[in-house]
């Protein structure tokens, strides 16, 4: 319809064309960004908003489990007369009773020797990826992101079959001679280690790989001609190097994995306390909405700073990509 | 030097897949146990498979997760999509700090607490909780997903082939269909693929945002794992781990045929 307007009336055609084009870029440009953005802010921004709003409430035996609501009918000095009645005892309540004090610090211990030993693991599988001939490895990177692919719960869910006393492992140990008492491993603290960097391997391995890809390998038969030995040449030019990768992993494995669920709950058993077991407890058995949310915003609170450096590595990565 | 070097390289890797992969192996060939205990070998059989099939439970939560990673993949990569392109394209605007904040939290935001903040919302709002709830978590999550993959491809995209198109007179939209979206389609499709995985994946916001009626598949397996290991659950995961599978391997031809297709293409173009 637009084009045979314009066709019959030639002179207008040109002006108008590129002022409709910028009007059209003006206003395509600005929904690309208005939409995710909206998006966003609507399911992601705000909820953390009424889970920090009700954290501050009262718990309250009804539907929803507390009280009070936000009222906006209320206008401004409703605003202010419900944050008046904002209270921190929740917050209290998780100082005073130490389960929530020692779920804290057992999650971030957990976490962190979990993120060790997938370093620990990673790094040669990486180092060999980027070693190997490059018509290798798309395939070896393929290899690493399959089982990422997979479900999570299947591959914790595999874990219980091969660590249970009577499971695959121990009956190979005692197979083999090694072992005649099956090891105790599934719900300790071990099978939690096993399973976390299990699960989180593959975020480790990825951006440690794209790290070591781009190494000029010639800077370490530099130094080992100039004599340096291997072991001093890897932690002078390799690890420094690898140093981007390094973090975006250790962050990738190590976030996560602080407020990991399915994993202490399903290889951890009771025992365990790790903070994600707590918050979903608190909400689903005890049926404390405002607690689960203090526990969840002090546990954000705890993860601002690594999601800062997380989001920082990000940043940096996209600017060397340009 | 080098020998040894990279002996070790290729120990490092085998030893690294075996770890991987040993227990996924390990799961599917107990699915076809004969036996009712799982870790004890008693000989092939198909029969768990049956009783998979004829568990009504189990398949209609199949039914739902089907459906609700469909339409939330979707909308994930749609929405995903804009945000890499406003991310990329637009380098600077009102609130882009906060933006990009938006798009890279959710990728490492513990899961606990997008499920629990996600319900929170929709309760204050006075949604039913249900299948739409679950829907639009999913798509919430998986669309910073989709916008990271995406990104990546346009960040090397050659932006001149897009200046050549408006110059000739195409709409920016226009310019969006016919060019830039066959070039990062590969990625657009795998950011669909992952958003698709990973609303099949979720237990942990699906528990928080479904409910009743809108039990999903991981929901289910998770309500049986916690009763005990069963050969009708290693049936369940061997057919699910079997289906993304093969939409993997079928996805990584596909883009192999289309990148040698690219560059016969090129070829073709500069002899030309």
């Amino acid at each position: 319809m637009a084009e045979t307007t314009l066709a019959t009336t030639p002179s207008a055609s040109q002006e108008a064309v590129p002022q409709q084009g910028t009007w059209l870029a003006a206003l395509t440009g600005r929904l690309v960004i208005i939409i995710p953005y909206a998006w966003l802010l609507i399911l992601f921004l705000v909820p953390f908003l009424i889970v920090f709003k009700i954290s501050l409430s009262q718990t309250a035996i009804a539907m929803p489990p507390y009280s009070p609501t936000f009222d906006l009918a209320g206008g401004i000095s409703g605003l202010w007369e419900s944050f008046r009645e904002f209270s921190f005892d929740n917050y209290l309540w998780l100082t005073e009773d130490p389960l929530y004090f020692n779920a804290y610090v057992s999650s971030v211990v957990i976490a962190a020797i979990s993120t060790f030993f997938a370093l620990l693991i990673g790094f040669p599988i990486a180092y060999g990826m980027a070693r190997a001939p490059a018509t290798v490895r798309p395939l070896l990177l393929m290899l690493v992101i399959l089982p990422f692919w997979t479900s999570f719960l299947i591959r914790v869910y595999a874990w219980i079959g091969i660590l249970k006393p009577e499971g695959l492992l121990n009956q190979f140990l005692i197979w083999t001679g090694l072992i005649d008492q099956p090891l105790i491993i599934l719900n300790t603290h071990s099978a939690i280690f096993i399973g976390i960097v299990y699960s989180y391997l593959p975020f480790m391995v990825l951006p440690l790989y794209s790290a070591l890809e781009k190494m000029d390998y010639s800077l370490i038969e530099a130094a080992q001609d100039l004599g340096c030995p291997p072991i001093s040449a890897f932690w002078k030019i390799t690890f420094p190097l690898a140093m981007p990768g390094i973090v975006a992993g250790c962050l990738l494995v190590f976030i996560p994995a602080t407020g990991e669920f399915v994993i202490p709950d399903l290889l951890g058993g009771s025992q365990t306390l790790m903070i994600g077991k707590t918050l979903w407890n608190e909400f689903f058995s005890n049926r404390d909405w405002p607690v689960s949310s203090a526990v969840a915003v002090i546990l954000l609170l705890m993860l601002v700073v690594p999601m800062m450096f997380f989001q920082q590595a990000q940043a940096k990565a996209q600017e060397q990509g340009r | 030097m080098n020998a040894t070097w990279s002996r070790f390289n290729i120990a490092s890797i085998v030893l690294g897949f075996a770890f991987l992969y040993l227990p996924i192996v390990l799961l599917i060939i107990f699915s076809f146990n004969e036996s009712k205990l799982v870790t004890v070998w008693a000989g092939f059989s198909t029969k768990w498979y049956g009783e998979l099939f004829r568990n009504q439970s189990l398949m209609d939560a199949a039914w739902v997760t089907a459906r609700v990673g469909v339409l939330s993949a979707t909308f994930a990569t749609i929405l995903g999509t804009m945000a890499a392109l406003a991310l990329t394209r637009y380098t600077r605007f009102r609130g882009r700090v906060l933006f990009s904040g938006m798009v890279f939290a959710p990728l490492v935001m513990p899961e606990v607490i997008t499920g629990l903040s996600l319900l929170l919302l929709f309760v204050a709002i006075g949604l039913d909780r249900g299948f739409l709830t679950v829907t639009l978590a999913h798509i919430t999550f998986s669309m910073c997903f989709v916008a990271v993959v995406v990104q990546s491809r346009l960040m090397t995209f050659d932006r001149s082939l897009e200046e050549a198109a408006m110059d000739l007179g195409a709409t920016p939209v226009k310019t969006f269909f016919q060019i830039t979206l066959p070039v990062i389609l590969p990625a657009v499709i795998s950011g669909w693929m992952l958003a698709f995985t990973l609303s099949l994946d979720d237990l942990v916001i699906a528990s928080f945002t479904s409910g009743p009626g809108a039990t999903t598949l991981p929901m289910k397996i998770y309500s049986q794992v916690r009763l005990g290991v069963t050969p009708e659950i290693n049936a369940a995961c061997t057919i699910l781990i079997a289906i993304v599978a093969t939409g993997v391997i079928i996805a990584s031809l596909v883009n192999k045929r289309r990148e040698v297709q690219r560059l016969r293409d090129e070829q073709a173009a500069n002899r030309g």
